[in-house]
């Protein structure tokens, strides 16, 4: 159940993959989606090449909820699919992870457009 | 005439190096700071959806599912209520790393060109930022599946 070191672990590590971020954000200057395919992409080879999953697995939350997390849950799925299916996960893989996640967005990001008045500036 | 003064036309690189200069050094530390702890917390957050999860009874394998969707969900309505905009010029990468940015990054253009239409506007820029994220992620994701499939069972 909670555990206050699981919490500490996922709130450091998830503090310093911000990090990152933030000094992609202020040496770069690079615009928020590069930064997010950074991030989603690096989260990808990470996982590949096996330095990913002992941070999962070390972080918990801290290592899945940042968008790395996201290339982790591709790289994964993709892995499980092959094991799983053959060749023709490697089409499937990647997207079945994370159909929750982006389905939710596109639904709720459609509906919240069309509930709430965008604010003037 | 005396033009000399005003002809200093920075390129973009001595833009960049003239902005570094001219941010003060405290300034940079908070920043780091700022992010820090926003995204410490929208993590530990994220733990606790999944404590939330486990309670309900979400097996281990469809837990990830069920934490991104909420922390999703709460990142569209944030961005929906104007709230995750104010903490995004608070945090910086703080709010933009964490998929809840990924999240404001499909809700705030949809919101924004809205008056554009509901097909040619939501429904386009719905994916202005989150395209990019998506295209170059499943691709990354194929391709390390083909190379996964070739070393495990061609080779």
């Amino acid at each position: 159940m909670i555990d206050i070191w699981e919490i500490g672990k996922a709130f450091v590590v998830g503090g310093i993959i911000c990090c990152f971020g933030q000094a992609l954000l202020m040496y770069t200057k690079l615009t928020t989606a590069r930064i997010l395919v950074c991030f989603v992409v690096s989260g990808v080879i990470l996982t590949a090449i096996g330095l990913y999953e002992p941070v999962v697995d070390f972080a918990g939350s801290g290592a899945t909820v940042p968008l790395t997390g996201f290339g982790y849950s591709l790289a994964k799925g993709v892995q499980e699919s092959v094991d799983e299916l053959g060749w023709i996960g490697i089409l499937i893989g990647g997207i079945k992870n994370t159909a929750a996640g982006i389905t939710t967005a596109v639904f709720f990001s459609l509906m919240h457009a069309l509930i709430f008045k965008p604010k003037t500036k | 005439m005396k033009t000399d003064n005003i002809r200093f036309f920075p390129s973009e690189k001595e833009y960049k190096k003239i902005v570094e200069e001219k941010t003060p050094n405290s300034k940079k530390v908070q920043g780091f700071l700022r992010a820090f702890w926003v995204g410490g917390v929208i993590c530990v957050i994220g733990y606790f959806v999944g404590v939330l999860g486990e309670w309900i009874g979400f097996s281990e394998k469809n837990l990830p599912m069920f934490n991104a969707s909420v922390l999703v969900y709460f990142g569209t309505l944030l961005t929906g209520l104007g709230i995750y905009d104010r903490i995004g010029k608070y945090a910086g990468a703080g709010s933009i790393v964490p998929i809840t940015g990924f999240a404001n990054s499909v809700c705030a253009p949809a919101m924004e060109f809205r008056r554009e239409g509901v097909v040619t506007g939501i429904g386009a820029k719905l994916f202005t930022i989150a395209g990019p994220v998506l295209t170059f992620g499943i691709s990354a994701s194929v391709i390390y599946g083909f190379i996964y499939w070739l070393k495990e069972y061609v080779f």
